[in-house]
Order: C-alpha cells, then structure tokens, then sequence
C-alpha cells in the first residue's frame, strides 16, 4: 500500500501499511529526524508535525491518515521565509537547550499563530500545554513566545 | 585592554547567543536515535515481568527461525567472558543470569532487521520463571529473614572513588557514617528538640531523550554511539567487560535529549555491545519510555531525623538514619549515599552530629544518579526540622540561619575534613527572601520559606582538553564534555575566545569521540565549566603563549608587552592578524598551533582542586505559597532560586540553567512520584507519570545571580544547576509550614495536604489535653 500527500510542500508517495505510523513514516523512509519520538502516548509534543496546518502527535497518527494532507516538518518550516521570526526568538531568549522538544514547539506556535490563537499570555500557557520541556523551566519559551506572537508581558 | 562588559572581558560575562541553536531550532541537530550506521540491526528486549526470579528456562529457537531476525541473546552467551559490571560495584551482569531481580531486567534481547521483526520476535520466546520471595520495600528487605539479592564478596567497580566499600550487612549494600562530638551529652540540655519520620518518593528524571545506543563489535574493536554524560568512564567499562584495551572501545557522542544524571555512568551500552557481538552486526537500541523508566530513577527514602537547640535558638545536635533504595543493582547508589550522609548535616554550626545513611537493595529497578542527588534527598527534612525548632523558639526562621549558618573558610563536614565553606550563605539567603516579600504583610493560608543547603559538587578534578588554532585563526576546541543542553559547547567557547583575544564566533567545540577527544572524568555534578573549563582555559593559554612568542620573535620585544586582541597579535601601533602569526611561525601558508590543557587534583583559580570537594555547590532558594483548605490545593505565588556561580560566563544560561532546576524542583515538590504496586512500577508512561507543563510555572519566579568570583574555575567561576532543585522542594514545604501545614511525605498532592490538614483539625483527646 503506499500513502500520497504533500510534505513540505512536495508531493510524494511512499510505501505504507495500515498501521504504520507517521512519525515512523517521515523518520524511517523519509529521514526527516526533526520530529522526535518520546513518549508515545502523545503527551509530551516531541513529535508535532502541522497537518493542514494543525499541529498532531505523529506518534499516534496514523500514515494513511495524512493522505491527501499538506503535512509540514520542522525541515520545511526551517526553509519558510517567516522562520526567522521564530527562530530569533529563541535565540534571544536562549528558549533551545538540549533541542529535543524545540521543533515541536516551533511547529506548535506556529499553528497557534496562524489561527491567531497567540495574542494573550493565558494563549500561550494553553496552547503550549502539551509541549513538554524538561530542560529550560519554560520561562525562556514563553519569552519567546510572547515575542512570536507580539504579546505585552 | 578594550573593556566590553564592564568587567574587562570581551567574552567572559557576555550572554552570547547558543552556538548550537541554529541547528537545534532548524531540527537538524543529530541525536543517537536519528542516526543509522551501514548494516545496522534493530535490537528490542525482552524485559522480566517478575520482580524477583529464578529462570527456569529460556526458549529462543521460535524467535531464531523468524524470517528477519539476526541474533537472540540471552544469559548463557556471556560464559566466555566475566559478564558482571557497575563503576561503583560489580553486582550487575549484562543480562539476566539464572536469576531476575527487578520487573523490568533484560531476560533476552532480538536483533533483527527492523524493530517490527524484533518486536514480534521477543514474542515468540518462551520463559519458565520460578518465583522467588519478593523484597520490593526497604522494610521487607531490612527484615532479618529476607532473602539476599546479592551475596559472596563485594566486587569493587572501576570508579566508586569512596575509598573502603565496607561489607555487605544483609541486604544493605553500602554503609556511610559521619560522627562528630557526643550527641547524648551536648543534647542533654536543649531547650527545643524537634523529632520526624519522613517518606521521599522514587522519582524519574525524564530526559525527552531516552536511552539510546548504537554498538558496533568487531573483533579487537569497538564503537558505539550512545546518549551517554561519561563517555570516557563507559569506554573504560566496556574495555573492562569485553576483554580489549581501552583506546580498543570508541564511543563518540552527539547531542544528548536531557541527561540530569539519567545517562550517568554505563547504562543501555553492555547490552547492547553484546547483542552486536552476537550478531555480528551493527545494532541500535532506542528504549521506549517505559524501558528508560526501569533504567535510572532516583533513590526513594525513609529517613527519621533527630535535631536539638538551645533557649536562644543555637543548635546542637543533628542526628539522622536513611534508608535509600538503590533497587536491584548499586548503580551510584555508594555516593548518593554518602552525598547524602554529607547534605544531612546542612550548612550549619553543630557541638555533635551522628548520621547513619544506608544504601540497601530491594526487588525495584536500579536507581542512580538525579541533579543534586543525596541534596535533595535530604534538604527538606533538614530544612523543615530547622523551620519547626524556629516556630518553637518564637525566632523567624531567617533569623534563625543568620545565628547558625557557616561562614566562609569556616569547615563544613562536621570532622573537619575535606574543602571549607567557599560561599555567603548568609548574603544569598537573604537575597532569595527578599524576592518572595519576606517581610510583607501575610494573608491567611499564605506562607513563606526559605532553605539553604550545600551539595558537595565536582566529583573528581580530572578533565583535559585541546585546543588548536588553524592557519587561518579559527579555532576548535576538543573537550570531553557532553552537550546536554546545559550549554558547554557555548561557554567553552567562550572561555577560549577569552583567553586567545578572539570572537567565540571563531570557535568550534566538538562533541566527545573518545579516540580523539582528551579525557574527562564526567558530565555531572555542575563541574563541566569550572573543571572542564579551566582545562580549555589551560589549553587555549598555550596557545596564546605559542602565538606571543612568534610576535615576539617578528618585533624583537618581550612577550609580556604582546597583547591578543580581535584575532591579531599587537604591539604598540603594531599588529598581525592571527594567519599571519601562524604564517611567520612555519614559514608557510599552512600550519597551526595545537597544545593541550589539564586539571589534576592541584591548581585551580582560587582553593586548589585537592582536597574535595571541588566547591560546594549552593542550594537556596525560598517561596510563597497559598494552601485551599477545601481542596488541599497548594498554589505557589513566588519564588525565588540562587544561582551563586562564583563568575558567569554567559549569564543568560546560568539563568536557564537555574530556571530549569527550579521546574524540577517544584515538580519534585508537588506531583513527581513513582508508585509501585508488588515491585511493578504501575505509572510507567507520561499519562500517569506527571511531569511539569507551562501551565506549571508560577506567575513570579526569580532567579538570582550571585558573582562573588569565589570559585575555583575559570574566572572564579564554579558550577551551577543542580542546587535548585535541592532548594525548592524544602522551600515549598517550609512555606507550607509556615501556612500551618507541616508535612514529612512528599510529593504535595491535594490529597496528601488535605489529609494532613483533616489530621490537623482533629479535636485533641482528654488524655493529650491534661
């Protein structure tokens, strides 16, 4: 069986059983290693890819569940003109230490943005919920945060 | 000399951006699970459901057969070799030998073409256990007639660094006693004594990373790739148990996903060198969470504690027993232990103290190191028998430390022994109530604490590094430590720059390869930029020392009058670029200078490195908290947390440092707990097992920089990012303390403080009234 989709912003096909996972998929067959497989049970945001722009734990979604999706990784929103924006950011605040949960994170706010679901403090501590990040405290992240989504500390 | 930051560096003190974020934001940045070597196997493994075991029998020949498997691995393909590891104490084979100790110990393991067939395979192998008594709780294994998870002679490990082991006393593993004084005499006249039980939960250090390895066996070689802190103890072990020299075993680290001590020492490595071994192939292991739950955790702790004061609230005596449960195998469970016997005591001025801390094997997964383990542990007992002696004297707990707190110079251990105190504890203290409105008016159900401690921090002073600069002035530094995300790879570079009057810009800082890399003990206890640091500081000033004597040779002058500034050397109106030096050097257009650093237990900045321990770190921090009586609910309104670094190289990550210690400590403090049900760990997974979100972090927190120049690295710099998380726990508790809510059992879930509470409210009975 093969799956096609857009992947960032290419379309492809790739071979794919029923129960294979997306995040498996754009691991093992596509190498993009960006998305990280942590907890499984998708609680902890490693994994989040935006499908149709809407952030999902690639860690329980399935690959067949993409078809016909514009999925986006962290290696294509790194390409996009906007990145900057948020990679600044972090930088900045020195919101990136170990990396493992920053991709998930970026892919997250940028959903967030894109609905315009970023304009209050309360917005960020609700959307960035189920990004885990066991190295910075958060504080650093909603920083940079607040900078993304030009919100008043 | 240009002064940039006030303090006459360029780029010591400066905030300057990660030198590793780009790639790390851009998801580029390779970590062990995100790499493949040419012909790699998939390695899973089968895991004992039973805490405590005989095996029976172990029947691989349905999962051999299955299309795609490599190899299966079991016990009794260890027999030419002596299969039995731990850097502290050799009591752990590789893979389960006749015998299974904790639920969760590898029984088998599958190489196979991929991690589907492997997984598939692990089901077709048939195990025959024979039960055994089980000794899953520090209780049942204290009991007289308890069976020995491990007997015959103690097998000192390649690394304990605690002197005597001692003997095995039934299942306590490890014994560790710090005396002093007569505690029966100097006690008999206190006027306050303050007495407790108190219970420490098994807690997980959840690195999003798990436990990941890439081994590679050949005859008379080795490599592996692994998510691993001591490459360069690992490569020692592995050495050790596959019968090769040591330069034999390559192990090369990328970046790591998190680490705080869950990827100490040897962990996922053995097993899976000898899954390779079998298969004659390369083989990765990527634990699944719940694997890397059963693989490091931190001790669980019963602990009673005794301390005495006099009427105007001096204290007296200290005296203590715990009982750590180091679980199935040592692991670091001797120098938890004894850092632990060492943070019992606290930073305080005692006429006697007697500590008894026992490390003792149980039917749980090993438990091993965890940020400011023993500290932890310890702090908030401590701490609060501090608070409760304080409320009985009538005196205000800050008051109370200002009267017995050390000072500087003054001996911390109670004999005497080891490295004076090297910071103001006082000063800091101070500092961190202050930020929680110390002296505010209090609404009800609103109280404030404060803790200070000390973890004694550095581990062994042995660290190397090299520094090159090539023909065209950019720089590499090679040194063992592991980026983690605390940073190194920023600051060393940094503290090169500094020293070679360059820009960080121009530096590279490599990863561990243990075949190139120069040695380093560790990654761990906060010692990487004092320790580590001061070897490139070492490295890269001979460089500079390379680079003046050809400026000198050029111009004729005395190397003293050479400065290094900007990439050139300079001399009056004089100056050459950095590729020029090295062009006059070799009379070419190639070339470079390369020269090596060291720390040894001598030198260091201010104190020397020998007597340990290195410095001791500083673990303080107060909060504010609001407790709902209804609902046992405990909000923390503000806190604060000391970062007392001694110089900070880069401020902005000693922040982030601090702030990350702080999130585990308040997690610690408020739901991080492992529950175990007959030995089984039950909450094995991130649904069940919490740990902090942003919704976690409270409106106010601060953390507070203190540069004293006091320490012993680079700069009078010394480490920082684990007294956080000592502090905070005990923080929080004396806040509720002085809330009304005194507490001996961690962590503070609603419930747990709403029974407390219930208990509080509870009319006394006649017989306590009269």
């Amino acid at each position: 069986m093969t799956v096609e989709f857009t992947l960032n912003g290419r379309q492809v096909s790739a071979p794919a059983e029923p129960n294979t996972l997306l995040l498996d998929l754009l691991r093992d067959h596509f190498r993009l290693t960006g998305a990280k497989r942590s907890c499984d049970v998708q609680v902890c945001g490693s994994c989040t890819v935006l499908v149709d722009g809407g952030p999902v734990s690639a860690c329980t979604y399935l690959a067949h569940e993409a078809a016909g999706r514009e999925v986006l990784t962290i290696e294509g929103f790194s390409e996009l003109p906007e990145f900057e924006h948020y990679a600044s950011a972090f930088e900045r605040h020195a919101a990136v230490q170990c990396g493992f949960c920053t991709p998930g994170f970026l892919l997250t706010l940028k959903s967030l943005r894109d609905a315009g679901d970023l304009e209050t403090e309360e917005d960020i501590r609700h959307g960035l919920d189920g990004n885990l990040c066991r190295c910075t405290g958060y504080r650093a992240i909603l920083e940079a945060a607040r900078d993304i989504g030009e919100v008043a500390a | 000399m240009t002064v940039v930051n006030g303090t006459g560096t360029r780029e010591v003190g400066r905030s300057r951006t990660r030198l590793d974020a780009r790639e790390k934001l851009r998801g580029e940045a390779m970590f062990t699970g995100d790499m493949e070597v040419p012909g790699m196997l998939y390695g899973r493994v089968l895991r004992s459901q039973h805490p405590h075991a005989e095996i029976v029998s172990i029947n691989t020949s349905a999962a051999e057969r299955m299309p795609g498997v490599a190899a299966v691995l079991v016990g009794r393909d260890l027999l030419d070799i002596d299969p039995y590891y731990g850097h502290a104490i050799k009591d752990r084979p590789i893979i389960a030998i006749e015998r299974v100790r904790f639920s969760g110990e590898p029984v088998a393991a599958v190489a196979a073409e991929d991690e589907a067939t492997a997984e598939a395979a692990l089901a077709a192998i048939e195990v025959v256990y024979d039960e055994l008594p089980l000794v899953d709780t520090i209780d049942k294994a204290l009991d007289p007639s308890a069976p020995l998870l491990h007997e015959g002679p103690i097998r000192p490990g390649l690394f304990h660094g605690l002197g005597n082991l001692g003997e095995r006393d039934g299942n306590i593993g490890y014994r560790y006693r710090l005396e002093s004084g007569d505690v029966a005499a100097e006690s008999a006249g206190a006027a306050f004594v303050t007495e407790g039980e108190y219970l420490f939960p098994a807690v997980y250090q959840y690195a999003m990373e798990t436990h990941s390895v890439i081994a590679d066996w050949k005859p008379g070689e080795i490599a592996i790739w692994a998510s691993c802190q001591h490459p360069f103890l690992v490569q020692a072990e592995i050495a050790d148990l596959f019968g090769l020299p040591i330069g034999a075993v390559r192990i090369q680290v990328p970046y790591l996903g998190g680490g705080f001590g869950s990827k100490s020492y040897t962990k996922m490595e053995p097993l899976t060198v000898a899954l390779s071994r079998k298969a004659r192939a390369p083989v990765k292991i990527v634990n699944r969470v719940e694997e890397s739950m059963v693989t490091s955790r931190r001790h669980g702790m019963r602990c009673w504690m005794r301390t005495t004061a006099d009427a105007e609230g001096t204290l007296l005596t200290r005296e203590s027993r715990f009982w750590l449960d180091t679980g199935a195998y040592m692991d670091n469970g001797p120098r938890v232990t004894a850092t632990a016997a060492d943070a019992a005591p606290g930073p305080y001025r005692w006429r006697a103290v007697d500590i008894d801390a026992m490390c003792v094997y149980c039917n749980t997964a090993p438990s091993g190191s965890y940020r400011a383990f023993g500290a932890t542990h310890l702090q908030w007992v401590a701490e609060s028998q501090l608070d409760e002696l304080a409320r009985r004297a009538g005196i205000d707990p800050l008051e109370m430390r200002r009267r017995n707190l050390l000072r500087p110079g003054e001996p911390v251990r109670p004999d005497g022994s080891g490295k004076p105190l090297d910071a103001d504890l006082i000063g800091d203290v101070e500092r961190a109530a202050a930020a929680v409105g110390w002296d505010d008016p209090k609404g009800p159900r609103v109280g404030r604490g404060v803790s200070v401690g000390l973890l004694a921090a550095g581990a062994h002073p042995v660290s190397r590094a090299s520094v090159r600069m090539r023909a065209d002035g950019s720089v590499e530094v090679s040194v063992g430590t592991t980026e983690m995300g605390q940073g190194p790879r920023t600051v060393m570079a940094q503290i090169a720059a500094e020293e070679l009057g360059t820009s960080s810009d121009r530096v590279r800082v490599l990863g561990a390869d243990t075949r190139f890399t120069p040695y380093d003990r560790s990654t761990g206890a906060s010692r990487s930029t004092t320790l580590a640091g001061k070897a490139v500081q070492n490295a890269a000033a001979a460089v500079a020392a390379k680079l003046r004597e050809t400026a000198c040779e050029v111009w004729d002058v005395a190397p003293e009058l050479i400065e290094l500034r900007d990439g050139c050397a300079a001399f009056g109106d004089e100056q050459m670029e950095f590729p020029e030096v090295i062009a006059k050097r070799f009379g070419f257009s190639g070339g470079e200078i390369i020269e090596g650093g060291e720390v040894r237990p001598t030198g260091g900045d201010s104190g020397s490195y020998a007597e340990g321990p290195v410095f001791w770190e500083v673990c303080v921090a107060a909060a504010e908290v609001e407790v709902d009586p209804e609902l046992g609910q405990v909000n923390v309104l503000r806190t604060a947390t000391v970062a007392d670094v001694g110089r900070a190289i880069n401020p902005q990550l000693v922040e982030r440092q601090d702030e990350g210690a702080f999130m585990q400590g308040y997690g610690n403090a408020m739901f991080e707990e492992m529950v175990y049900r007959d030995g089984e760990l039950i909450n094995d997974n991130l649904l069940e097992y919490r740990v902090p979100r942003i919704q976690d972090l409270p409106q106010r927190m601060t953390s507070i920089v203190v540069e004293n120049e006091d320490g012993p690295g680079p700069h009078g710099a010394k480490g920082c990012g684990e007294g956080a998380l000592a502090a905070v726990p005990a923080a929080i508790v004396n806040a509720l303390g002085d809330a009304g809510v005194p507490i001996t059992e961690l962590p503070l879930t609603p419930e747990r403080v709403w029974r407390r509470l219930q208990d509080l409210s509870e009319p006394k009975s006649t017989e306590e009234l009269t």
